[in-house]
């Protein structure tokens, strides 16, 4: 049901790689996010979840680094905490900008849409705020503002969708996102799509061979319920360990099963009444 | 300190431009270096998540909007119906009290529908758009036909003027009334709430049935006991719809019907509309009390069912279990699945 973006884009297409394997969990992205992006603050909490203060994506974090502690091995690494096994996993997670984004196919204005780079963007003055693509985004990015200026920075856009624009406004300007701009180890990658998925399968290798074997890509599969992601990553645990869904399916892709179930539904009702009407009658 | 720092540009090799930048020396391989004593391994938990945390992001819907909006919608669509049914079956009050009710459900769905936007004064954005990609683009354009149908078959009936045109508003409404009161099964469905998007088989009749034994439930508390029959005939139509497609909704949903079985208002939706189906067609018939009792409880039963499913969704939502599971599942089918093939 997603409408078909392989023809229309061809090979303009961007997106990051995100390598989470030397992810040093700074953070330098979330706060280059913020700022480039004038994104207004999230609330100050103490969450006692590691490192991870951020909590999750949403309306006011287009950015969040995940920091997973395990008591597993990384690689033949000897983690020098006594007889423990020890890990910690760092991820800087972001919007996917799917193949088939299910926020862009339900949202009822138009507002989302998909720019000429193949980002899936939010037009934040034809946002009317119904929230319908907060639960139809499979990986749980997009949200929806609050109404008004209740925090500070929220009031032009107050009620609204928002989330990561993979920086249109630099895009348009020949710049890479401030994200990828910002991150000290590379280990966000921004670049022309086709290219950052060949370059990931050789770094996949190199991580593995190195002893990591547990290493896998994730959203780099056009064959995948979205359609591949336009932001990819390499993680090193399944992806719930990030918070990530295993098997994201695009929920439009059953939509036309859906209709066709109201469809009948609809004349089942139509058909009850006038049974119930019309049995009366020749009684 | 010398100022010896390195001056090759911090930027990644990839660029907009396309020119290749320098990459330093920036092949570190985690966990390469070193080896392992030996030691116990831990055991995996069956399901992990990042701090139990959930993977979807909540809806922002609130519970009195949306819930109400399923129902009101439901009643308002479904009583057009029964209006238009009565009215070509010559049942003139049953079909004055369905009018008013459609036109009263449909503005306040109307309004439902407008609080819950994050900037209501832009409700006219979604007609600048038809998407079938988008349930509520679709449910926006059918109730902007639906409305003006409804709200004119209510005026002329209660007025009394322009009948010719009162008649052609009736059934216009009264066809456009079964898209009204099931479209919102898609609108719910098509979303990546598990308990919402995997029931999308049955829920077009769950709520079909639901809304039709709320109609039903109008006609008995409304109309005389002399033309209510085709509405004690429809709740127990409706109720029956309702009940057997929660039924095989639970039954086909497996672990995931979790949060949907252990919802009370869903059970109370269902004890409702069950005794006010019968109660209607047994007592109904004769005392006007019992009538209005029954009728008054197969509403309340439909509003329960539609809130039930809203809790039961938001439920299924914020539960990281319910996301990753039944997609652990999938993955893991068709793992063995090509290592049959
Ligand atoms: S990850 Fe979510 S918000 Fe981003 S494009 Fe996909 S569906 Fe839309």
């Amino acid at each position: 049901m997603a409408f078909d973006l392989d023809e229309r884009l061809g090979d303009g297409r961007v997106g990051f790689f995100t390598d989470t394997s030397i992810c040093i969990g700074c953070k330098a992205c979330e706060v280059a996010c913020k700022e480039w992006n004038q994104v207004p603050d999230d609330g100050m909490e103490f969450t006692g979840m590691s490192y991870d203060n951020t909590v999750g994506l949403g309306a006011d974090t287009w950015r969040h680094v995940a920091f997973v502690e395990q008591r597993r091995p990384l690689g033949h690494q000897e983690p020098g905490v006594g007889e423990m096994d020890f890990r910690w996993l760092m991820a800087s997670d972001v919007c996917k900008h799917c193949t088939h984004a299910a926020c862009l196919d339900v949202c009822p204005t138009g507002s989302l849409f998909r720019t000429e780079f193949g980002t899936v963007v939010v037009q934040e003055d034809i946002c009317n705020g119904c929230g319908y693509c907060v639960p139809a985004c499979p990986f749980g990015v997009i949200g929806k503002r609050e109404n008004g200026p209740k925090k500070s920075g929220a009031g032009e856009s107050g009620g609204t969708a928002a989330k990561c624009t993979m920086c249109y406004d630099r895009l348009g300007a020949g710049e890479e996102p401030a994200c990828a701009k910002t991150c000290p180890t590379d280990s966000i990658q921004f670049g022309n799509l086709d290219e950052l998925r060949e370059r990931a399968e050789r770094r996949l290798e190199q991580v593995r061979a190195a002893g990591t074997t547990s290493a896998r890509l994730y959203g780099h599969d056009p064959g995948d319920g979205v359609g591949g992601t336009g932001a990819f990553f390499l993680l090193l645990d399944e992806p719930e360990v990030y918070g990530l869904p295993p098997d994201p399916v695009v929920t439009t892709r059953d939509l036309p099963s859906m209709w066709r179930h109201v469809g009948v539904a609809a004349v089942a009702l139509l058909a009850g009444f006038a049974a119930t009407a019309w049995r009366g009658r020749t009684r | 300190m010398s100022q010896a720092v390195d001056q090759t540009p911090s930027q990644t090799d990839v660029r907009m431009d396309g020119a290749a930048g320098l990459r330093g020396e920036r092949e570190a391989t985690p966990g390469s270096a070193g080896r392992r004593r030996e030691r116990l391994m831990v055991p995996k938990a069956d399901f992990d998540s990042y701090y139990g945390r959930p993977v979807l992001n909540e809806p922002t819907w609130e519970a009195p909007d949306i819930g109400g909006y399923l129902f009101l919608g439901g009643l308002a669509g479904a009583s057009s119906t029964l209006a238009a049914a009565a009215e070509l079956t010559g049942r003139p009050r049953l079909a004055r009290v369905s009018k008013v009710g459609a036109l009263c459900a449909i503005g306040g769905s109307f309004y439902c529908l407008i609080h819950d936007l994050g900037r209501p004064e832009r409700f006219l954005n979604m007609l600048r758009v038809f998407k079938v990609t988008s349930p509520m683009s679709v449910g926006t354009w059918v109730l902007t036909a639906f409305g003006p149908a409804a709200g004119c078959a209510a005026a002329t009936e209660v007025s009394g003027l322009y009948p010719g045109l009162g008649r052609a508003a009736t059934l216009a409404a009264g066809a456009i009334g079964p898209a009204v009161a099931t479209y919102t099964a898609a609108l719910i469905c098509d979303t990546a709430v598990p308990a919402w998007h995997e029931g999308y088989r049955e829920m077009p009749f769950l709520f079909a049935g639901s809304a039709v034994a709320s109609a039903g439930g109008l006609g008995l508390l409304a109309a005389p006991l002399s033309e209510a029959a085709p509405a004690r005939r429809a709740a127990v139509l409706g109720a029956a719809v309702e009940c057997a497609a929660a039924a095989r909704m639970e039954r086909r949903l497996g672990a995931l019907a979790e949060p949907l079985k252990r919802n009370r208002l869903l059970r109370l939706g269902e004890a409702l509309s069950v005794a006010g189906a019968v109660a209607g067609l047994t007592l109904g018939r004769r005392s006007r009390i019992a009538a209005v009792a029954a009728g008054a409880a197969l509403l309340a039963g439909s509003a329960c069912t539609r809130f039930g499913i809203f809790k039961a969704g938001m439920e299924s939502a914020n539960d990281p279990k319910y996301t990753v599971q039944p997609q652990r599942r999938r993955l893991a089918k068709r793992g063995a699945e090509r290592d049959l093939g």
